[in-house]
């Protein structure tokens, strides 16, 4: 009895949830990836996980509207760019300094979910789908009809955003930032979700009337939540600026906001690590199609419409412990 | 300002809007009743577009192409609706985005592999490449033929649903679905009816403007979010509302990339213009959206809810 009791307290004790082991499990994955595919003479293939987390970091931030909130924003890609031009526009003037890029993106992201959102909020469901969609094609035309920007070319990035200590210039430095970027976007999602916000969002989400009815207004509470998911998918544009050193108009184009949204339901809509997951698969699936045929987009087409009509749980649900 | 530039654009816009009208009423009226949006509805149009190129190089009729491009169009729209399309109509419109995004990803596949990456274009007959003068105004005959369809088609689609029993069950499924069929309506065949109407009228629009400009892959991807905007703008549902807010859209859309920079000129410096004009034009539509929706955020015409 006492020997029973001196054991269980000398045993640490770390309890982690099925989600936080999938979460660590990931982190390490992606912590290991660039050593191990260095070791198999595949450094190539780093690239595609840096973009899958790049993306995901997006995703991540599309799954915080879409699947905690229910609002089906279809023009996320625009932050993507708007985050990416953050970065282009001031080293086209000449300025480098990494911070003022962050601050561009984090402040043009904020503002630009804030005015559109605020409109598209007077809606909902189908009206909040083609408002936000129509939102992100004008982003994408307003870009193209920049001459001084490059326009429909594109801007060429000729300097990375300068931090001190971090040296982006350095791919495997910029690589372990976004493994960091996306460990704080995921204990981000966790946070909300936990947090009195993320309650009332859960709550709005299943019945804005009955929430109504509670007190709260949820209109608030759906404008800040989508401010957020706007800048942390922002964040990634910014770090996507970074890892392709090219930025053009065509990373806002619908289609790409299209595929952010294939990546959150591959995953596993409105849990943690799924968009993530999701990303993740959507580059390999796309890495190898690409190499069978230049028409893979079919089959990717015909993938999308099976997982929509039969897999509905994305692949979050497969994992140990993932949610059913 | 130049009176004979100013009518010309006029007509332009006029045309654009009554192409964007055959596009978004499809969309409009698939959504009203069927409460399904469809991003495919823009691979008809290509597929039009693409199939009415085709066509006319290979029978080297024009006439020919229009009557066997539209049947050609309805078989494929049937098709897709039985294969896919059905089973989304009782899923929530995440899954419909998603996979008629999915159907978009085939389609313009499909499109690559059997035409290629180059355009198609579409010589017209001798006739139709001429310009007729209408006073103070030179215009191509075929813009006039475009706008003839196009006013034809919207008579007819209010003929069709105002003053025929089709019409009549079309809108009872729309109003009341339950309803309709508890009165003996078979909703199915009108769902397969209208789905295929409104690939119809978006193929034939694809059609239209292939001699202006020509059939390209992913044709359908840029102007189908213009026609959501056109329908955001009369209301989701509404024919009507969709008739006025496309010749709204097409008017505002051609008229300021036409002259926005001559009117910012007058305020800022020709410089600031020159740069502004441009980015402003395009932006215009939308600015236009988020202005209506700001003051009726259901559109101009809502349509009568059930």
């Amino acid at each position: 009895m006492t020997a029973a009791r001196a054991t269980r307290s000398i045993r640490p004790r770390l309890r982690l949830s099925a989600e936080g082991r999938i979460t660590l499990a990931l982190i390490a994955v992606f912590l290991l990836v660039p050593p191990l595919l260095a070791v198999l003479g595949e450094p190539f293939l780093t690239k595609v996980f840096h973009r899958a987390m790049i993306l995901g970091l997006a995703a991540i931030g599309l799954n915080l509207a879409l699947g905690f909130g229910g609002l089906i924003g279809f023009g996320h890609a625009a932050f993507i760019g708007l985050g990416a031009y953050a970065v282009g526009i001031p080293v086209h003037y000449g300025y480098e300094n990494g911070f003022l890029h962050l601050a561009c993106a984090v402040v043009g992201c904020g503002l630009f979910a804030l005015i559109t959102g605020a409109i598209s909020l007077r809606t909902r469901a189908v009206h909040f789908i083609m408002i936000t969609l129509a939102f992100g094609q004008m982003a994408y035309f307003l870009f193209v009809s920049l001459d001084a920007y490059g326009g429909d070319d594109g801007l060429v990035l000729y300097a990375r955003s300068r931090f001190p200590l971090l040296d982006f210039d350095d791919d495997r430095v910029l690589y372990y930032v976004t493994l960091a970027a996306v460990a704080a976007a995921l204990i981000l999602t966790r946070a909300i979700t936990r947090s009195r916000f993320g309650l009332v969002i859960r709550a709005a989400k299943g019945s804005e009337r009955r929430t109504r009815t509670a007190g709260f207004d949820p209109q608030p509470y759906f404008l800040t939540l989508y401010v957020i998911s706007g800048i942390v998918t922002g964040v990634a544009g910014f770090l996507l600026a970074n890892f392709t050193d090219f930025i053009t108009p065509e990373m806002m184009a619908w289609t790409r906001s299209g595929e952010l949204l294939f990546m959150v339901i591959l995953g596993g809509i409105a849990t943690i690590t799924g968009p993530l997951i999701g990303a993740a698969a959507f580059l390999l699936i796309e890495e190898v199609l690409s190499g069978f045929t230049v028409y893979w987009q079919f089959f990717f087409g015909l993938l999308l419409i099976a997982v929509v009509l039969a897999f509905r749980n994305g692949l979050h649900s497969l994992l140990p412990g993932g949610r059913p | 300002m130049d009176w004979a530039l100013f009518v010309a654009q006029a007509v332009n816009g006029l045309q654009l809007g009554l192409l964007l009208f055959l596009i978004a009423s499809g969309l409009t009226l698939v959504f009203g009743i069927m409460d399904l949006v469809n991003l495919a509805h823009g691979s008809f149009y290509m597929l039009g577009a693409f199939i009415g190129a085709s066509l006319a190089a290979w029978t080297g009729s024009l006439l020919l192409a229009v009557l066997l491009t539209l049947p050609a169009v309805a078989v494929i729209a049937l098709a897709v609706e039985i294969g896919v399309i059905k089973r989304l109509y009782p899923r929530g419109h995440l899954d419909q985005v998603l996979a008629t995004f999915g159907l978009i990803l085939c389609f313009d596949a499909a499109a690559l592999y059997l035409w290629g990456p180059s355009g198609l274009s579409l010589a017209l007959p001798e006739v139709l490449r001429g310009r007729l003068s209408l006073g103070v105004v030179e215009l191509p005959a075929w813009r006039l033929v475009i706008i003839a369809a196009g006013l034809g088609i919207a008579f007819g689609l209010w003929a069709l649903i105002a003053r025929t029993r089709i019409g009549m069950q079309i809108r009872a499924g729309a109003s009341d679905r339950a309803m309709a069929e508890a009165l003996g309506i078979r909703v199915g065949p009108i769902f397969s009816l209208v789905f295929a109407l409104g690939a119809v009228m978006a193929g034939l629009a694809g059609l239209l403007i292939t001699p202006v400009t020509e059939a390209s892959v992913g044709m359908g991807n840029d102007v189908i979010i213009t026609a959501f905007v056109v329908i955001i703008i009369g209301g989701i549902g509404s024919v009507t509302g969709s008739f006025v807010a496309a010749l709204l859209v097409g008017l505002v859309d051609t008229l300021g990339r036409a002259f926005l920079d001559g009117l910012l000129a007058s305020v800022l410096s020709a410089q600031a213009a020159e740069t502004a004009g441009p980015a402003v034009a395009s932006m215009l539509v939308y600015l236009l959206m988020a202005a209506v929706l700001a003051f009726r955020p259901a559109g101009l015409f809502p349509p009568v809810t059930r």
